[in-house]
């Protein structure tokens, strides 16, 4: 059962406020991972492993550089998971 | 440059910080217990005790901090944030400020636990953090990080030395004029499995399950191994110069430091002690003390049946009749032997004993070893005198036959 785009913002924000420390309700879709979250690319690479396993999802190491905004991830998770 | 201590942090399995640690042991508690877990059962690990931390790292670190830190480097970052407020969060130069922390083992945690990830779900789900969390230099470059220490952040490593090492480096640093201030000590995190199985393999574990809290018996004629313990212990180190151009208080002053090595064996030290006796004669020189200065040593003494007497028989070596009158302590019949950790968290001992002007308890100790000839402090905390300046060894002895003494006087 595919989850929603909310179900996998939800999920996606959980894993963000447990790395970085970052406030859950400024984990929104337009938000940029480095400029607005400030989110470095070790961290990034840290919460792709971690969604990987939370949504069973595979997120190549070349889409990583695709994935700008919080938005663009839920995106990618929702449609790798159909 | 003459080196003073200005702050003082730690985290033992006898409290979360200097003020509980010290208190504990002046009342001579142990912090040994039963593990919380069932490793014995599970693994079938023939000692299922140890001086574990007594205040859990996330009671007082951020969850992000929790994730991105090895254990070592928890505990070194909760100690090196007590010690620099206890310093007076100094504004410092950057470029005048140093951070040497070691530890012995190093993320041994992190490593094991990304082995197991490995095995059981693939090398995909290993996190990116693994690298910089492992790394034995971790927890100084986390010290590092957090002070925005840019005079050089260093990790010597000697096994059960390292921690003293680090505070012998820290001294060098500053007398050296490289740099004002450096934050300094040692950390462990290494009660896992792995670790526990190994260092029983050696013989080197007290395998008293039945009653842990007087497994650690330093010179006691039944000791069978010492215990193994976790914490860090952090000081501020400091120049004379800088520390009273801000006013600083000052806990103690750091004026000695012996170095040497056995060239004897791996894992065992040197029966005649010839390098241990050497450590601590050099760490006198340099001082420009006399043996019969010394009030005071903070032994290594771990509890093994081979290493207590080969220290204790040097100190009688050196200072002859006098050590009749040294009150010589064995913390780790407290804590539990912290390697990495133990040098830096007997610092805090041997200066809180010099600004007390009492030195601390060895407990568990029923039968004192009859060739013990120092006057060993049992039981309950021993003053030293009232007035005057007071002289205090700690020593540091690391598998590889690393020897390392530090001299302190009162303020």
């Amino acid at each position: 059962m595919a989850l929603s785009e909310q179900e996998v913002l939800a999920g996606l924000a959980e894993i963000v406020v447990e790395e970085t420390g970052i406030d859950a309700g400024d984990v929104q879709l337009e938000k940029s991972f480095t400029d607005d979250l400030d989110i470095d690319s070790l961290s990034m690479m840290t919460i792709v492993t971690l969604a990987e396993e939370k949504f069973d999802v595979r997120i190549p190491d070349e889409e990583v550089k695709n994935l700008v905004t919080v938005g663009d991830a839920v995106s990618y998770i929702t449609t790798a998971q159909a | 440059m003459a080196v003073v201590v200005t702050g003082l942090g730690c985290t033992t399995p006898l409290g979360g910080d200097v003020p509980s640690t010290w208190q504990a042991a002046l009342e001579g508690r142990s912090g040994v217990r039963t593990l919380d877990n069932d490793w014995a059962e599970l693994y079938g690990l023939p000692v299922n005790f140890a001086g574990q931390i007594a205040v859990q790292p996330g009671e007082v670190l951020s969850r992000p901090e929790i994730k991105r830190m090895d254990p070592s480097a928890q505990y070194a970052i909760i100690a090196a944030r007590e010690a620099w407020r206890d310093a007076g969060s100094p504004e410092v130069d950057p470029e005048r400020l140093g951070a040497v922390v070691s530890s012995g083992i190093g993320g041994v945690w992190t490593l094991l636990t990304a082995w197991d990830t490995v095995k059981d779900r693939g090398a995909a789900r290993v996190l990116p953090l693994t690298v910089p969390m492992l790394m034995p230099n971790s927890p100084a470059a986390y010290v590092e990080l957090e002070m925005g220490a840019k005079a050089g952040a260093h990790a010597p490593v000697s096994a059960c030395a390292s921690g003293a090492e680090a505070i012998g480096m820290a001294f060098e640093m500053i007398e050296s004029g490289r740099a004002d201030v450096v934050v300094a000590g040692g950390t462990e995190a290494a009660i896992h499995p792995l670790p526990l199985s190994a260092f029983a393999a050696m013989q080197a574990l007290s395998k008293r399950n039945d009653s842990p809290a007087t497994a650690s018996r330093p010179y006691d004629t039944t000791r069978d191994g010492f215990v193994l313990g976790e914490g860090a212990g952090i000081l501020v180190l400091e120049s004379e110069e800088h520390a009273k151009a801000r006013g600083a208080r000052i806990h103690a002053r750091l004026v000695g430091l012996g170095l040497s090595s056995d060239a004897h064996h791996i894992a065992a030290p040197d029966p005649g002690g010839a390098g241990q006796t050497r450590a601590m004669k050099l760490a006198l020189e340099r001082a420009g003390l006399a043996p019969a200065d010394v009030a005071h040593v903070n032994a290594h003494a771990t509890s093994t049946p081979a290493g207590d007497m080969v220290e204790a028989r040097g100190i009688r070596g050196i200072m002859g009749a006098h050590a009749d009158q040294v009150l010589l302590s064995a913390t780790k019949s407290m804590t539990g032997h912290l390697l990495g950790g133990a040098g830096a968290v007997e610092s805090v001992f041997t200066i809180k004993a010099l600004q007390d002007r009492v030195a601390p308890p060895t407990i568990n100790v029923d039968s004192p070893d009859p060739e013990l000839e120092v006057d060993l402090v049992r039981n309950t905390p021993r003053a030293m005198a009232a007035s005057g300046d007071l002289a205090a060894i700690n020593n540091s002895f690391g598998f590889g036959g690393h020897n390392v003494a530090l001299v302190f006087i009162t303020a």
